[in-house]
């Protein structure tokens, strides 16, 4: 157990992507079975244990200590699974010399029914010390926190297996906790596992960028043109009575989408973009979509306002046969014939972009005819269908970003190689009355700015200080004073957290102002009239 | 004779009226009697001094030869006649030199305790519970949530890491006296013996230490000269918390940041700091030492100092000893 909660405490802790990894692999070659994949559950959050309400925590513990002092404690600490784990009285006589392995305080949870899940609890935490008490703890209330995602996850056993990530996430929704076969495989010891279970994941194809000078090594006739929809990369997978819809990393989020979940009657693996609205009629904006997105339950009523829907663009499988060796050409054929046996509230076909030449489809691209296309997609006539991003099949050739031009506000300091540099800049543009100005923050930007530039800046933040908050200093600001930065965005959403209302998708600096007075940055109305577009 | 007319809070620190005495006072006063050599506790420009003869070199370390008009050294355990008042140091275990300041007329003993903790320590003497009438004790840690773990296992941690990303730097940041020695010493200890960089900040400190037969090893300056990033790839630099954050840490090669503190039991405070390796090692008592020696010490009465007072005053109205707040101010808590 112990192992496990260093794991997490440093996880939580290790701001860079490297860093984790190493510390995932680390634990991987050093734990034994079943504990290492009982953990690995865990963070991809596939481990299934009931959980324990905060208020029956809280009651626990107060039932063994003062509550003035429980609550001196948790008034503190500020987090309930911590002020726990460091306040339970440690057991005299207690076994001292050794603590629960991760296996077996699973194996107890697992077994716990409902009514004796809160005193297996408490006979967990009197057996454990002050780290592996706060990891079980965590276990048994939901959602680690630790900032590993699934796909990190995943990536980590790449590595420590030296294979493709790809092949892990083939076969990921075919294993199971504790993932002995999967180890084995990864370590050489055995064959790789075999995949028999019901519609699994397919690795998805990812598209480059169109770079400076791509276009010109390109012949027009050889590419497709489609849309390039702003919704969320989804494959439907339905086979043998199994439906799931799959994040591009592979992840289930069928359960987000029971509407569309259930219109899949058909046996096959479609690739497309997951939008809301009514394909018949409208397509919704970026911001109805994401009334869907993130939510672990959805009401009835949601589904009705915002029903969900599959732009298609490609076919993997249909029945038994795999088309993915098939050219585009041969798919997208064998796609428009399959797609209109489908559904149409719910799945459509992704229309084609007619054009004779770069010129043609670039003045398209600037001015696409609905708010949530966001560019274009290249797709050549007579390329398979290739897990990863090769180069040359697909290309993705966005709009422009949006560029505002804000005035730094706060400045961070960063992890690891920029610890000694203020290099996360909140920033923030105009708003009230003439003669009565004043800055709100619209959002926070950590890079596309050079190395030479984030010097600049941190010596600007160093010399132009006013408050410090731990790791962050505010930085003079206002009408006659300030740093602008012309920030370049990708989108805008409405956003009830933000005292702005604006939330920016993908901020990053794209240019430093210095020659600009801070009184000329923009104001929000600027932002507020994309929004309404 | 009433406790507190022997002793009792003034602005200036805690006052003695029969002995005219001042225990650790943060303003400049006529007589002081320091407890140990934190800047919080030891500050210059008093009349006189007595305390131990190591907190008083420290002193002379950190604020020059003249810090005081004049000094007397108290050696432990014997008793020194103040006007009528029999003063007394005896070790405290918080830094090299710290002591326990234990006063008594007619036959009422008070003893003020400065910082102290409980742990073993190589780099200074134990601390001793000292029978008392009333005990005076500081709060720091004083909640149930800080319970300091072994300092081995801490230090354990570190050298994991270290060999886990050895094409990086390990910054330690420990408190320039007595938390820099302690991280030092306890890393010989557990077998490191490679040499271990140190800030400017802790060069006369550490070089004092040696120099009182404490073992740190070899100690060399984090500078750079003729070489580059690399030469720290793998090492253990050792400096005060506050320069990780200025652009002397640029030197080093995508360092990961370490705390040696008791505050970094608390993750949110290690994660504020935006420390990456937060090592739990204190140089005060924990929330079990700070009970365990309130009841060692057998006092009718606790008067509770510079931290968490009500928690401790709580515990010991439920214990049934009585317990007051005395709200000294000036005390923050550098020591770690």
């Amino acid at each position: 157990m112990n192992r496990f909660a260093e794991l997490l405490d440093r996880l939580v802790l290790t701001p860079s992507r490297n860093g984790k990894l190493t510390l995932l692999t680390d634990y991987f070659r050093s734990v034994e079975d079943p504990d290492r994949g009982l953990a690995l559950a865990a963070i991809t959050g596939d481990l299934r244990i009931a959980a324990v309400k905060p208020a029956m925590l809280r009651m626990l513990v107060t039932e063994r200590m003062d509550p003035v002092l429980f609550g001196y404690s948790y008034d503190y600490v500020g987090d309930l699974a911590e002020t726990v784990s460091l306040v339970w009285p440690q057991t005299p006589g207690r076994i001292a010399n050794r603590e629960p392995t991760l296996g077996e305080v699973v194996a107890k949870l697992q077994a716990a029914s409902r009514s004796d899940g809160p005193k297996v609890l408490a006979g967990l935490l009197d057996s454990a010390g002050i780290s592996a008490r706060f990891a079980i703890i965590k276990l048994v209330t939901g959602g680690l926190r630790i900032g590993v995602s699934a796909r990190l996850a995943k990536q980590a056993l790449a590595d420590f297996g030296k294979v493709d990530v790809a092949e892990i996430e083939e076969l990921w929704h075919g294993l199971s906790a504790p993932y002995t076969a999967l180890f084995a495989w990864l370590e050489g010891k055995a064959e790789k596992p075999r995949n028999t279970a019901m519609a699994l994941f397919r690795p998805v194809m990812l598209s480059n960028p169109i770079g400076d000078g791509d276009l010109e090594k390109l012949e027009p006739v050889d590419y497709a043109a489609e849309w390039k929809w702003d919704g969320i990369r989804v494959q439907a997978v339905a086979e043998g009575g199994i439906r799931r819809l799959y994040s591009r990393t592979g992840d289930d989020v069928s359960g987000a989408f029971p509407d569309l979940a259930d219109a899949m009657h058909f046996s096959a693996a479609l690739d497309g973009e997951l939008l809301v609205g009514d394909p018949r009629e409208a397509t919704g904006t970026f911001s109805d979509l994401q009334q869907r997105l993130n939510r672990k339950t959805v009401t009835a009523k949601m589904q009705q306002q915002y029903p969900a829907f599959m732009r298609c663009y490609d076919v993997l499988q249909i029945g038994d046969e795999d088309l993915r060796q098939l050219s585009f050409r041969e798919r997208r054929g064998r796609l428009e014939a399959f797609v209109g046996t489908l559904d149409p509230s719910r799945f459509d076909l992704s229309p084609f972009v007619e054009f004779a030449d770069w010129q043609a489809l670039e003045d398209l691209r600037r001015a696409p005819p609905h708010p949530i296309i966001e560019g274009v997609m290249l797709k050549r006539w007579d390329s398979p269908y290739v897990a990863g991003r090769p180069k040359g099949p697909w290309f993705k050739w966005k709009r422009d970003p949006h560029t505002v031009d804000a005035v730094l506000m706060y400045a961070q300091r960063g992890h690891g190689k920029r610890s000694s540099f203020y290099s996360d800049y909140t920033f923030g543009v105009w708003s009230g009355a003439e003669g009565e100005e004043e800055l709100v923050p619209v959002g926070k930007a950590y890079f596309g700015f050079t190395d030479e530039e984030l010097k600049q800046i941190d010596k600007y933040v160093r010399d132009n200080t006013v408050e410090r908050f731990g790791p962050v200093r505010s930085v003079r600001a206002d009408r006659d004073n300030g740093l602008v930065l012309e920030v370049a965005f990708e989108g805008l959403n409405r956003s009830t957290r933000h005292k702005s209302g604006v939330a920016m998708r993908f901020p990053r600096v794209s240019r430093l102002r210095w020659d600009k007075p801070a009184n000329e940055a923009d104001r929000i109305e600027t932002l507020q009239a994309l929004l309404d577009r | 004779m009433r406790a507190s007319d022997l002793l009792h809070p003034r602005p200036e620190g805690l006052y003695c009226p029969p002995g005219d005495f001042f225990i650790d006072p943060v303003r400049p006063v006529n007589r002081a009697l320091i407890t140990h050599g934190h800047s919080d506790h030891a500050r210059s420009g008093h009349g006189s001094v007595l305390a131990t003869q190591q907190t008083l070199d420290i002193m002379a370390l950190r604020y020059g030869e003249d810090f005081a008009g004049a000094r007397q050294a108290a050696r432990l355990g014997e008793a020194i006649a103040l006007d009528g008042v029999s003063v007394s140091f005896h070790p405290a275990g918080h830094v090299l030199g710290s002591a326990q300041i234990s006063v008594e007329q007619q036959g009422k003993r008070i003893v003020a305790s400065g910082d102290y903790k409980r742990r073993k320590d190589a780099t200074c003497a134990p601390f001793e519970p000292i029978r008392c009438d009333v005990f005076i004790t500081e709060a720091t840690f004083g909640l149930p949530v800080f319970r300091h773990p072994p300092d081995t296992e801490e230090i354990a941690r570190l050298l994991k890491s270290a060999a886990q990303f050895p094409e990086r730097s390990h910054l330690v940041g420990a408190y320039a006296l007595g938390k820099a020695q302690r991280v030092m010493r306890l890393l010989r200890d557990a077998g490191y013996d490679k040499p271990l960089y140190i800030h400017g900040a802790l060069a006369r400190l550490s070089a004092y230490y040696q120099s009182q037969g404490i073992d740190l090893g070899e100690l060399e300056p984090a500078t750079v000269e003729d070489g580059d990033k690399q030469d720290f790839a793998g090492a253990i630099v050792v400096g005060p918390p506050s320069a990780f954050a200025d652009r002397w840490a640029r030197r080093f090669p995508d360092p990961i940041s370490c705390f040696a503190s008791g505050w970094m039991r608390i993750r949110q405070r290690a994660k504020q700091g935006g420390v990456e390796l937060p090592l739990i090692i204190s140089d005060h008592a924990d929330w079990d030492e700070l009970t365990a020696t309130i009841k060692e010490t057998g006092a009718e009465e606790i008067w509770v100092t510079h931290g968490r007072e009500e928690a401790l005053v709580r515990w010991c109205e439920l214990e049934g000893i009585a317990a007051r707040p005395l709200h000294l101010v000036g005390y923050e808590d550098e020591g770690d």
